[in-house]
């Protein structure tokens, strides 16, 4: 492995030098004859000399043909042999260097897509699996999740029940919070203000998740415990509560930010029309400003319940294990993510229910995610006044 | 316009003084409903804040006990001193200071409070100074995480009082009974005299009946001011540390021994069972190895692609696809990254399970969209005008490129990239799934050793019952906070640097 880094390493630059320095001598000889710059007679030779050392190489990892490295690095210096001579005056390089590194270009944007590919397949490969063993309706509408039990169930309401209860928390503290320090931010703060406060939501949205599970679990958590025990309510260690709230707190400078953006993009005028007919600011907010500002403070919303659902650390750390079909907010609930992440940490085995059935989770959590974030972007385009 | 239908009802001067105070009133409850709001907000960032701190802070410092050993040559071989059995010699040392506790269940409530590894320091010296061997050295040997947690405080409270009357110690058959004019005392509470200690079991007017802790050396009339009380605020039983193991510890720092000092061993060590000799080390250069895997791909593929979607693609079907992706991509779950590196990374091409290998590949896999539209945005903030100067002196569409925007639009995917990294530095989730949640001591050496990172190991220690960890836990959540800030204070530095007006 090193040997060939190493030697590819040397020949790509000697090819780049050698190149260089005979489009050098060629221009010494007949100033302002050549085609292309040096630089590029060099570029034109190292990445022949690279392609074929990559082509060679990657075959015969891929074959797992012996001698791969040798074979690369001669395929290497065979290709610059061939390339060093093409190189003249009128030689073409620079065309020739810039289509590839196009290509290269193009390569790379293609990942995106590679990656998206890659999840859909991957999920829905062992998904599929899955649904081979345990019938499909049973998933969707079975009421009892217990996949280490024997006989083992794979019912999913549980799970969606769970994650919902949390998220919904989640939604009724960050929603209000959110939107309402959106618009303080946007229409009544002073830049000194703005400047403590954008910090200050900044901050907390860059707190790792791992580290609000911690406080969830080991802070927030007890002290619900101890209040609810105070007013005589029975409250699970692991409540939906404590999770929820937490996670609320996590997506209030999502919801805040991105509102925050739409509530500025409404123009000033619809505002001075509004004052200039004598309503006062928070009527102008809310009669003018919101009412126009809307589509996007719903997009907002269901990004952020989008966020929520994905989320995974907090109720790893906070939420219960054990799937329980409760809306109870003080009882232990478990939901997807943790059902994925418990599944698949420690001993897996790829033929088992048990661990495929976190895959078929992901393709459900996958496919909840997508279609949010979807109806979202529509959202924002379908109901977008175009006021300029 | 319609008519105006509805009746414009008559107002009065009253109404409309009292309407306008109504409207004030709305508005500012409006606008205090903003205030509150982020005032909940940052009061939940500071709440945060000071809890973690609060609990962490501890774990920087560490106590320690300095007894003077006897590094016997039987012990140790003066060849290979490294191999020597310093842990008993440690183990003797604290013997000797307490000769009276020599029954089984003293000793092993004594040894208890020293670490298992409080030998290592004595190894350290030794093995830097071998002359040592055959002779006595004063050497700090680190307690048990319990015996810490109880000089910080976390395993009780306890008042102590000198006694300010003469009380009279008087040995019954099995036990003792002490007389004096007490004025608090209470069944648990321990009175030290005599070099022992007892134990208050029941309270009748000004004689106690007392059970012995540690044996005193005499028994008789102690005088005002040569006995001690201690009252622990948590029952014996509520707590990981016994009353005699609590006497022991006071009598060590009342002789002077005890030290604190501050834990660099949470930054020169591995993952350990053992709160006290549990560091960081392992899981930071883990962080470090993975981070500089994730960087190492995706900066240039994010580039690059930002580069050819931004400046060269034609707008069709297919950038339509990418940029669509692209989005959809940064909203998707972590977790599914995970789900995709196990099934891919580790079942489709075989890579090492734990490794950073592949935690920087699905990390990178991650931050490539965020990457992506940073870098998309940095090159559509450089104005046109430079491009086509360049292409009006006769550059090429890809020297104008390179040669003129990219330098501009640097610092602006620098910002993007850092806040990128700084996401994928905190991200626990993807890397559950494929096995970075390991128990692993040794610090890892290359990037396809088993390793943790940090997030992974918060994850890892908040899970562990023992207080200790609990501490550590907090220790290194400050630890990656400072981190993120650091790279967060960083990016906004550069933004407000190099951000240009044109």
């Amino acid at each position: 492995m090193l040997i060939f880094y190493a030697g590819l390493l040397f020949l790509a630059s000697a090819s780049f030098f050698a190149g260089r320095s005979k489009a050098i001598a060629l221009l010494a000889d007949k100033p302002g004859s050549m085609h292309s710059l040096p630089f590029y007679h060099g570029a034109y030779v190292a990445l022949f000399a690279l392609i074929a050392a990559g082509l060679v190489y990657g075959l015969a990892t891929a074959l797992t043909l012996p001698y791969g490295e040798y074979a690369g690095l001669l395929a290497a210096a065979a290709a610059s042999a061939v390339a060093f001579p093409k190189i003249a005056p009128n030689f073409r390089a620079r065309n020739t260097v810039e289509k590839i590194v196009l290509l290269f270009l193009a390569i790379c944007s293609g990942f995106a897509i590679l990656t998206t590919v890659g999840i859909v397949l991957s999920v829905l490969f062992e998904a599929l699996v899955f649904f081979a063993q345990v019938s499909p309706i049973d998933f969707i509408a079975g009421l009892q999740w217990s996949p280490t039990s024997d006989p083992a169930s794979f019912g999913f309401i549980p799970l969606l029940v769970g994650t919902l209860l949390i998220t919904l928390i989640a939604i009724i503290i960050a929603g209000p919070l959110g939107l309402f320090s959106a618009i303080y931010m946007a229409e009544y703060a002073t830049p000194r203000m703005r400047a403590y406060a954008k910090p200050i939501l900044e901050m907390l949205a860059g707190v790792p998740t791992v580290v609000l599970g911690f406080f969830a679990a080991l802070t927030v958590a007890p002290l619900i415990r101890g209040w609810g025990e105070a007013f005589g309510l029975s409250v699970s260690s692991e409540s939906a509560l404590a999770a929820g709230i937490v996670m609320g707190m996590m997506i209030v400078p999502l919801i805040s930010s991105l509102s925050d953006d739409v509530i500025n993009a409404v123009p000033q005028s619809l505002r001075d029309g509004s004052y200039a007919i004598g309503a006062t600011r928070s009527e102008t907010i809310r009669k003018v400003v919101l009412p126009a500002a809307l589509p996007g403070i719903v997009s907002a919303f269901i990004l952020a319940i989008s966020r929520a659902i994905g989320e995974t650390m907090i109720v790893v750390m906070a939420a219960g294990l054990a799937a329980n079909l409760s809306f109870n907010p003080l009882d232990a609930v478990t939901t997807i993510t943790v059902q994925i992440a418990t599944l698949l940490v420690g001993d897996q085995e790829f033929d088992s229910a048990k661990t495929l059935s976190a895959f078929a989770l992901g393709l459900v959590l996958f496919l909840i995610t997508l279609s949010l974030n979807y109806v979202a972007l529509r959202v924002v385009q379908k109901y977008r006044e175009q006021y300029d | 316009m319609t008519d105006i239908t509805m009746p414009i009802p008559p107002r009065t001067a009253e109404v409309g003084a009292d309407l306008v105070a109504k409207r004030y009133r709305a508005e500012r409850r409006f606008r205090a409903y903003g205030l509150i709001s982020l005032g909940i907000t940052a009061l939940f960032l500071a709440f945060l804040v000071v809890d973690i701190v609060g609990k962490g802070l501890p774990a920087f410092f560490e106590h320690t006990v300095s007894l003077p050993v006897t590094i016997t040559a039987d012990k140790v071989n003066a060849a290979d001193p490294a191999k020597g059995d310093f842990s008993t010699m440690a183990k003797d040392a604290l013997k000797d200071a307490f000769p009276a506790m020599s029954s089984r269940v003293d000793r092993k409530a004594l040894l208890g409070l020293l670490s298992t590894g409080a030998g290592d320091e004595l190894r350290n010296r030794v093995v830097s100074d071998p002359s040592l061997i055959g002779k006595s050295a004063e050497v700090p040997l680190l307690m048990s995480a319990d015996a810490d947690l109880y000089f910080k405080g976390s395993q009780t409270g306890v008042v102590k009082s000198t006694g300010n009357v003469p009380i009279d110690i008087a040995k019954l058959s099995d036990s003792y009974s002490i007389t004096g004019k007490f004025d608090s005392v209470s069944v648990g509470t321990v009175i030290r005299a005599n070099d022992g200690a007892f134990r208050v079991n029941a309270v009748d007017g000004a004689t106690l009946a007392a059970e012995p802790l540690i044996e005193p050396t005499a028994i008789g009339e102690v005088a005002a001011g040569r006995w001690q009380q201690l009252q622990f605020s948590k029952a014996e039983a509520d707590r990981r540390i016994t009353d005699k193991e609590a006497v022991v510890l006071e009598t060590l720092q009342e002789r002077g021994l005890v030290s604190n000092g501050i834990a660099w061993r949470l930054f020169t060590s591995g993952d350990s069972r053992e709160p006290e000799l549990a560091g960081i080390r392992g899981a930071l250069v883990g962080s470090l190895l993975t981070i500089a895997i994730t960087l190492a791909i995706s900066l240039p593929i994010g580039i690059a692609a930002a580069i050819y979607l931004e400046e060269f693609a034609r707008k069709g079907r297919m950038t339509d696809l990418i940029e669509v992706n692209i989005n959809n991509l940064a909203a998707v779950p972590s977790i599914i990254f995970g789900l995709l590196g196990l099934a891919v990374f580790l079942n489709f091409f075989g890579m090492p399970r734990s490794a950073p290998l592949v935690g920087g590949l699905v990390l990178a896999l991650l931050v490539l969209p965020t990457i992506i539209i940073a870098s998309r945005a940095a090159f559509r903030s450089v104005p046109p005008s430079i491009k086509e100067a360049a292409l009006g002196v006769g550059a090429s569409h890809q020297q104008a490129v390179f040669h003129h925007v990219l330098p501009l639009a640097v610092p602006g995917i620098l910002t993007g990239t850092i806040l990128g990294v700084a996401r994928a530095l905190g991200e626990t989730a993807p890397l559950l799934m494929i096995g970075m949640v390991a128990f692993i001591v040794d610090v890892p050496k290359g990037i396809t050793d088993a390793a943790t990172l940090l997030p992974v190991q918060i994850y890892l220690w908040s899970d562990l019952p023992e207080l200790g960890f609990q501490s550590r836990t907090a220790a290194a959540i400050i630890l990656l906070m400072f981190v993120l800030f650091a790279l967060n204070g960083v990016a906004i530095y550069l933004r407000k640097r190099f951000e240009r007006r044109w």
